[in-house]
């Protein structure tokens, strides 16, 4: 597990400070008061159950969602005061959000890019249109690639403007397993490479044990453990990382405990 | 405010014009059907009535200029449902996009839509019809103006209801100017409406440009006064829409509608 790093004054500079975050629909509570860090070049998972409160959590760090209580800084920008500053540092790519599809890959790859004011854009489309295989649907519409390829062309838009936080929601979900490694491995690397962090979240307890620095169990909207996602099993008296996932899911109690 | 994003809806727009007949062709299909049908009924008009008057800048200069008002709420409507129909909230918003570069990518989409419209107006009304825009002086470009205005003032404020209601609400907004155009005095002066239509008739800036423009082919000369009002109404509609899209924009985020327009939770 890397460590957060440290500024030349001793103070601790993540990528992203959540502190108390708080999610309230009514009486409903989706995110229960979370605080944790994601350092540069630290890949944190964020797993839990469905409802667990994980896209919720991405959906407020993205500011598409308010938060009832907590803060939220982006290399110390606060999200609630200077938005546009902060989420110029952060992209996403999820599952559930393909790009449009009556545009063609290269299309949309310009719109974000514009958008989020890369530049050179035209080199750093052609750069992410080969390194995501994409070069051949480049012309292409969106709408008719397969879900593969439209995962793909969504990773490429997230990596556009070389984000300091990346929030990846299921980014693998329906890759094929080369195609998921392949993946990993770039995003691995770029974390490596950069100065960025990422926060992942995935079912794919393989796929987080060999990704992720750290995770983060998220169960009823609450932190239930954190650590490092190849000892905690162990720590925990579990054989792995998914049946250590299925008691958090199915009796948190037991593992409060 | 960084232009380059708001310049990146207009050029949005622009890749799905270029590759959709479907959306090209509305741009001056309605437009040009409207103006061969009310000009034909004007050429008819005139050959009952007293020699001398004509009704083509009366009627069909008063269809140009609604149109172009219609066009110019269509044009920002269009480019945001966009993003409702591609289910798009999500990517857009979470994004350093601000909502004042956003509508301003609207309004800015609107402008050349609206103008490619504009053009096929002019080019038939007096082209094919005789309407000659001499006859209304300078004062046309003050008309447009307010009527752009309003367009624009009319295009946010259906683009924060659909964004309130979801979806489904894009029905609400099609009728928008059919309801506006019985107080708006279109094709008759305010002083045939009933007293409770006149009172609504009057806070409308399109009213103020057709009492102006009848009063041009009447006597030569609109009021500067009656233009003002009309553009200081434009104005201020305007800011009120945009609160109320900021207003409706910041409950969606409270609520989370933008992560999951298209549930339309709203009962």
């Amino acid at each position: 597990m890397r460590l957060p790093a440290h500024c030349d004054d001793g103070e601790v500079s993540n990528v992203l400070s959540v502190v108390n975050l708080e999610k309230r629909y009514g009486d409903t509570v989706a995110v229960g008061g979370i605080s944790f860090e994601v350092a540069p070049k630290e890949i944190v998972g964020l797993l839990g159950p469905n409802g667990a409160g994980k896209t919720t959590t991405i959906n407020m760090i993205l500011g598409v969602l308010q938060p009832t209580a907590g803060t939220i800084q982006i290399e110390g920008i606060d999200t609630s005061r200077q938005r546009s500053q902060a989420l110029e540092r952060t992209n996403f790519a999820a599952v559930y959000a393909p790009l449009p599809g009556n545009l063609t890959v290269r299309q949309n790859l310009r719109f974000f890019g514009m958008i989020y004011g890369v530049k050179p854009l035209s080199e750093r489309i052609a750069d992410l249109l080969e390194q995501f295989d994409l070069r051949r649907f480049a012309d292409t519409k969106c709408g008719v690639l397969s879900s593969g390829e439209q995962t793909r062309v969504c990773l490429a838009k997230a990596m556009l403007n070389r984000p300091q936080l990346l929030l990846l929601d299921e980014p693998t979900a329906s890759l094929d397993p080369a195609t998921a490694r392949e993946i990993r491995a770039k995003i691995r690397d770029s974390a490596q490479d950069g100065t960025g962090g990422v926060l992942w979240t995935s079912h794919n307890m393989y796929e987080v044990e060999d990704v992720c620095d750290r995770v983060l169990f998220l169960s009823h909207g609450k932190i239930f453990l954190e650590g490092d996602p190849k000892r905690l099993p162990s720590e925990y008296g579990k054989s792995s990382l998914e049946e250590l996932f299925i008691t958090v899911a199915r009796e948190p109690l037991t593992i409060q405990d | 405010m960084r232009w380059k994003r708001a310049l990146a809806i207009v050029l949005r727009q622009m890749y799905l014009l270029r590759a959709s007949p479907a959306r090209v062709v509305p741009l001056f299909a309605w437009v040009g059907i409207d103006i061969v049908l009310w000009g034909f009924i004007t050429k008819y008009l005139n050959t009952i009535v007293t020699r001398g008057f004509s009704f083509v800048p009366t009627i069909l200069g008063a269809v140009l200029l609604w149109d172009f008002m219609v066009r110019v709420m269509q044009g920002i409507t269009t480019a945001f449902f966009e993003d409702v129909w591609t289910r798009n909230f999500l990517n857009v918003f979470a994004t350093p996009l601000s909502i004042t570069e956003y509508i301003s990518g609207l309004v800015l989409s609107s402008v050349i839509t609206s103008s490619i419209g504009l053009i096929i107006m002019l080019l038939l009304s007096t082209g094919v019809f005789g309407l000659s825009f001499f006859a209304y002086g300078i004062v046309m470009g003050a008309f447009l103006l307010v009527l752009f205005l309003f367009g624009i003032a009319l295009g946010i404020f259906a683009a924060a209801v659909v964004l309130r209601l979801g979806p489904a609400a894009e029905w609400f907004i099609w009728p928008i100017p059919a309801l506006l155009s019985p107080f708006a005095g279109v094709f008759y002066p305010l002083s045939t409406l009933p007293a409770w239509m006149r009172g609504i008739a009057i806070s409308l800036p399109a009213s103020h440009v057709f009492e102006g423009m009848r009063a041009v082919v009447a006597s030569g000369a609109a009021s500067s006064a009656e233009l003002l009002r009309g553009l200081g109404l434009a104005l201020l509609y305007i800011a009120l829409a945009m609160w109320f899209f900021v207003k409706i924009y910041s409950i969606a985020v409270r609520d989370g509608l933008i992560a999951r327009y298209s549930a339309e939770s709203v009962t």
